[in-house]
C-alpha cells in the first residue's frame, strides 16, 4: 500500500502509444481505502473501475444482541456520519415492530439530521472538495484590496475588508513556510487546471477558516440534542432520551429554545452568505464541468425529513423516489425498496446462490471471498473480482445517490424551493437543465439542498416550542418497549437520506435478539464496482470522457470523484507509523 | 499564562477490535481514577474536525490510539510532538478530517496544544468485532499505566478512584 498522503499515481509502462492505464490510490483527500483505476487514451478516460477495502460485516458484531441497543454499535462505524447511523438503526427496529414516534422526537431528529446536512456539506466544500478548484498556494500573491472588491461584489457578508484578507494572507504565509502543509499538502498545486483567480483562491482561504469557526458553533446545536458526549447519546427506539419540560434546567427549556434558534440563524447565515455565493463563483468560473462527470442518469432517494407523522413518504420534506434517464419533466417514480438488490460478481464476497445471484439486503450474506493481489501491485484484475464494495443495483440499474439525486427527484416531483433554487441557479449562469447532471451539478445540488435545509431549521424548532408550550411533551412511545410485546419473528427497514445520499439498514429480529443485520450506504451504491450484467457503477461511469492533461497529476479524475462525496464508511484508521517513520517510534521502557 | 488544561483523548473504532485500544483504555482511566479538574478524557472514538472545538484552551494533549508501526504486537508506543502528524500518513481518520487534519487546522489556526504526546499499542487484529484480541486485551492495563504515568510526568495528581 502507499504510504505517501498525496495520491499515488502508479503508471503502465508498455501501453501502446497515447493509451495508458493509471491507478490513482487514494482517492480521498484525508483517509486512503479508495482506489480508482482508468484507462487513458489520447488523452481522455475510456474506462474505469472503482475499487474500495472497506469491508462490511457489521452484521458479525450484532447478531445476537438487544435490537434497542444497535444503533449505538452502528453509530460507531463512522466518525462524520453517527447521527445518520443511529438513526437508521432506530427507525429499522421501529418499522419492525410498528412503533409510531412521538412528534417531538421526530421534530428533534429532523433538527439533528439537518444540523448535519449544514456541517458536513459545508465542512466538504471547504476543507475537501475546495482544495480541487482552489490553489491554496495562488492565494499568496492574491491582492488583499482586489480581494475585497470581489467578496463585496457577490456578498454582503462582513468580513470583506483588505485588512481583513491581508491578515489571513499573512497568516497562511507562516503556515506554508512552516513547511508542516497539513491538510493542504496534497494539493496539484500550481497545475493549469486551476481556474480562480489569486484573489478568489485568497477569498476561498479565509472562507476556509471562517467555516471551521462557523462549524464550532452551529455544532452546538448536537450537544444540545444530542448529549455531551462527542456521540449522540439520545436516540431510543421508539423516540428520543431527552425530556422537553420547561421547568426543568436539564430538559429542553425555553433558554435551550432560544439558544437553537440562535444557532440555525448563524447556520444559515453563512450558508447563504458566504457558502452559496462561494459556490456560484467557482461555478461560474469553471464552466466545462458543468458539461461533464454525470453518471448513470439514474437517481434514488428514500427521502427524509418527515413533516408530520403518518409514516407516509409523501410526508418528507425531501421526497422519496426514482428518476430515470435524467428526466426531469415527469414526476419520479415511487420507490419499491423489494427492487434493491446486491451484487457480488467483481466483489470479493461469495454468495451460497452463486455469484451471478442478487440479493435483497434482508437476505443479504456476507461471506469473504478474497482473490485480489497477495502482496504491493500495479493494477488489480479488473476482470474479477476487484473491490470489497457489493455492487447494489435497483430493477438492476446502477443509481447514483446523494445531494444530486436528492435535488433531480425534488425537482421532478415539483418541490417548490428546491425548483426555484434550481431554475434561479441554472438562470444566473446561462444552463439549460441538462447541465445539472455533470461534476459542477452535484457540487451546486450539495449547496442548493444546503440552503433549503438550513432555512427549515427555524420552523421546526418553533414546532417543537409551540409543542412545549402546549403541554405536549411526550418523546417516547414506550408501547412497544418490552421485548414480550414484540413478535417472534419480524423484519424492519429503516432509512435516512444521509449528507452523503440513501442509507438503508435491515434487521431481522427474532425471538427479542437481532438475527442479521445489513446496511447500504451511500458511499457503496455510488463507489460500486460492476455487477453481474457488467455494468458500471456511477463513478465508473462519470470518469468516462473526463480529459486528463497530466497523468501524473489527474486532478480531474479527483475533482469528479471528489463531488460524489466518498465515504469509506467502516474503514480502518489505524495510526500508520511504518516505512520510513519506523526509525522515530520511541519505545516505551 | 493561562491555566494549564489537559486533554487526554482515546481514539480509535471500537466495532473494529483492537483499532479501538485507545478507546478502551480511556475508558478504563475513567472508570478507574479521580481526574483533577485541569484533566478532561474523551472517548473521541473516530470523530475528526467534531473535536476541533474539543481542543480549544487545550495546552497539552494526550492521544491514545493504536499505532500500527511493523512492532510486534501488543508493543507499547510512544511519540512525541513533531513525530505525530508524521507518523500518521494517511491512514488515521475515516472519511473526514482525522488527528492529522485536526492538528493541522489546528496549526493553521495558532491553537495547536503546546505539548503532544501519543501512547499506544501495536494492534494485532482489526477485524469486525467489539472486542479486543486476546492477545492484546491484557496490555490495555499496562497502556493504561503509562498514560498515567504520562501525567504524573506532568504534575497532575493521579490518585485511584
Amino acid at each position: 500500500m502507499p504510504k505517501t498522503f498525496l495520491p499515488l499515481v502508479g503508471s503502465q509502462t508498455a501501453a501502446p502509444p497515447g493509451s495508458q492505464r493509471i491507478a490513482i490510490d487514494p482517492i480521498t483527500r484525508i483517509e486512503g481505502h479508495l482506489r480508482v483505476e482508468v484507462q487513458i487514451d489520447n488523452g481522455r478516460v475510456t474506462d474505469a473501475w472503482s475499487s474500495g477495502t472497506s469491508f462490511r460485516g457489521m452484521e458479525l458484531v450484532l447478531q445476537g444482541r438487544d435490537p434497542r441497543d444497535a444503533w449505538a454499535f452502528t453509530q460507531r462505524i463512522c466518525g462524520v456520519c453517527t447521527t445518520v447511523h443511529a438513526i437508521a438503526s432506530v427507525r429499522a427496529v421501529e418499522n419492525a415492530l410498528g412503533i409510531v414516534v412521538p412528534d417531538n422526537a421526530r421534530i428533534i431528529r429532523n433538527l439533528l439530521e439537518g444540523i448535519q446536512y449544514l456541517q458536513d456539506h459545508v465542512i466538504h466544500f471547504y476543507h475537501l472538495h475546495a482544495l480541487d478548484w482552489v490553489d491554496v498556494v495562488s492565494a499568496l500573491s492574491a491582492d488583499p484590496a482586489a480581494t475585497s472588491s470581489l467578496a463585496k461584489s457577490i456578498s454582503s457578508w462582513p468580513n470583506s475588508s483588505a485588512a481583513y484578507f491581508a491578515s489571513v494572507q499573512g497568516k497562511l504565509q507562516v503556515f506554508v513556510n512552516s513547511g508542516q502543509l497539513g491538510i493542504f499538502a496534497n494539493g496539484y498545486w500550481g497545475h493549469p487546471a486551476y481556474k480562480l483567480p489569486p484573489e478568489g483562491n485568497l477569498l476561498a482561504v479565509a472562507h476556509y477558516l471562517e467555516a471551521l469557526d462557523w462549524q464550532r458553533e452551529v455544532i452546538k446545536m448536537h450537544a444540545i440534542l444530542g448529549g455531551k458526549n462527542p456521540h449522540p447519546q439520545t436516540y431510543l427506539v421508539g423516540g428520543m432520551a431527552i425530556p422537553i419540560d420547561p421547568a426543568s434546567p436539564a430538559a429542553i427549556n425555553p433558554s435551550r429554545i432560544a439558544q437553537l434558534k440562535s444557532l440555525a440563524a448563524q447556520g444559515l447565515d453563512f450558508v447563504s452568505r458566504v457558502y452559496y455565493p462561494d459556490l456560484q463563483l467557482i461555478a461560474s468560473l469553471y464552466p466545462e464541468w458543468t458539461g461533464m462527470g454525470g453518471s448513470t442518469g439514474n437517481y434514488l432517494s428514500v427521502g427524509d425529513f418527515p413533516v408530520n407523522n403518518s409514516g407516509n413518504p409523501s410526508a418528507f420534506y425531501v421526497p422519496r423516489g426514482v428518476v430515470w434517464n435524467n428526466n426531469l419533466d415527469s414526476p419520479p417514480q415511487d420507490l419499491d425498496q423489494n427492487q434493491i438488490k446486491e451484487y457480488v460478481a467483481h466483489s470479493w464476497y461469495r454468495y451460497a446462490a452463486g455469484d451471478g445471484a442478487g440479493l435483497h439486503p434482508a437476505q443479504g450474506e456476507t461471506r469473504p471471498n478474497y482473490t485480489g493481489p497477495q502482496s504491493d501491485y500495479d493494477f488489480l484484475n479488473t476482470d474479477g473480482k476487484y473491490s470489497w464494495l457489493k455492487a447494489p443495483r435497483y430493477s438492476d440499474a446502477p443509481m447514483e445517490v446523494g445531494p444530486l439525486a436528492r435535488v433531480a427527484i425534488a425537482y421532478a416531483a415539483g418541490h417548490p424551493r428546491i425548483k426555484q433554487l434550481v431554475d434561479e441557479l441554472l438562470g444566473k449562469l446561462g444552463l439549460p437543465k441538462a447541465a445539472l447532471f455533470s461534476t459542477m451539478g452535484r457540487v451546486a445540488a450539495r449547496g442548493i439542498e444546503t440552503l433549503a435545509i438550513a432555512e427549515q431549521l427555524n420552523g421546526w424548532i418553533g414546532q417543537l416550542e409551540t409543542n412545549m408550550n402546549s403541554g405536549n411533551l411526550a418523546i417516547h412511545n414506550k408501547t412497544r418497549w418490552e421485548p414480550a410485546t414484540w413478535p417472534a419473528d419480524a423484519i424492519g427497514w429503516g432509512t435516512t437520506e444521509a449528507p452523503r445520499g440513501a442509507l438503508g439498514h435491515w434487521i431481522h429480529i427474532k425471538n427479542g435478539k437481532i438475527a442479521n443485520y445489513q446496511a447500504i450506504v451511500a458511499t457503496v451504491w455510488n463507489g460500486s464496482p460492476r455487477d453481474a450484467a457488467g455494468q458500471r457503477g456511477p463513478w465508473e461511469q462519470s470518469l468516462i470522457g473526463t480529459p486528463v492533461a497530466d497523468p501524473a497529476r489527474p486532478v480531474e479524475i479527483l475533482r469528479t470523484i471528489h463531488s460524489f462525496d466518498p465515504c469509506m464508511a467502516c474503514a480502518v484508521h489505524v495510526v500508520d507509523a511504518a516505512g520510513s517513520e519506523v526509525t522515530r517510534i520511541q519505545i516505551v521502557p | 499564562m493561562q491555566p494549564p488544561k489537559i486533554l487526554v483523548l482515546g481514539l480509535g473504532n471500537t466495532l473494529l477490535q483492537d483499532d479501538g485500544l485507545g478507546v478502551r483504555a480511556v475508558e478504563r482511566l475513567m472508570a478507574e481514577y479521580d481526574l483533577p479538574e485541569e484533566v478532561e478524557v474523551l472517548d473521541g472514538g473516530v470523530m475528526g474536525l467534531d473535536l476541533l472545538s474539543r481542543l480549544e484552551g487545550v495546552t497539552a494533549l494526550l492521544v491514545v490510539d493504536a499505532v500500527r508501526a511493523g512492532l510486534p504486537p501488543g508493543t507499547p508506543i510512544r511519540l512525541v510532538g513533531a513525530a505525530i502528524p508524521t507518523a500518521l500518513g494517511q491512514k488515521m481518520s475515516m472519511h473526514q478530517a482525522g488527528l492529522q487534519d485536526l492538528l493541522a487546522v489546528s496549526a493553521f489556526r495558532g491553537t495547536l496544544p503546546q505539548r503532544i504526546v501519543l501512547h499506544g499499542l501495536e494492534p494485532e487484529i482489526i477485524g469486525w468485532g467489539n472486542e479486543l484480541s486476546p492477545n492484546i486485551a491484557p496490555q490495555i492495563d499496562k497502556l493504561v499505566d503509562s498514560v498515567v504515568q504520562e501525567l504524573r510526568d506532568w504534575g497532575v495528581a493521579m490518585q485511584h478512584a
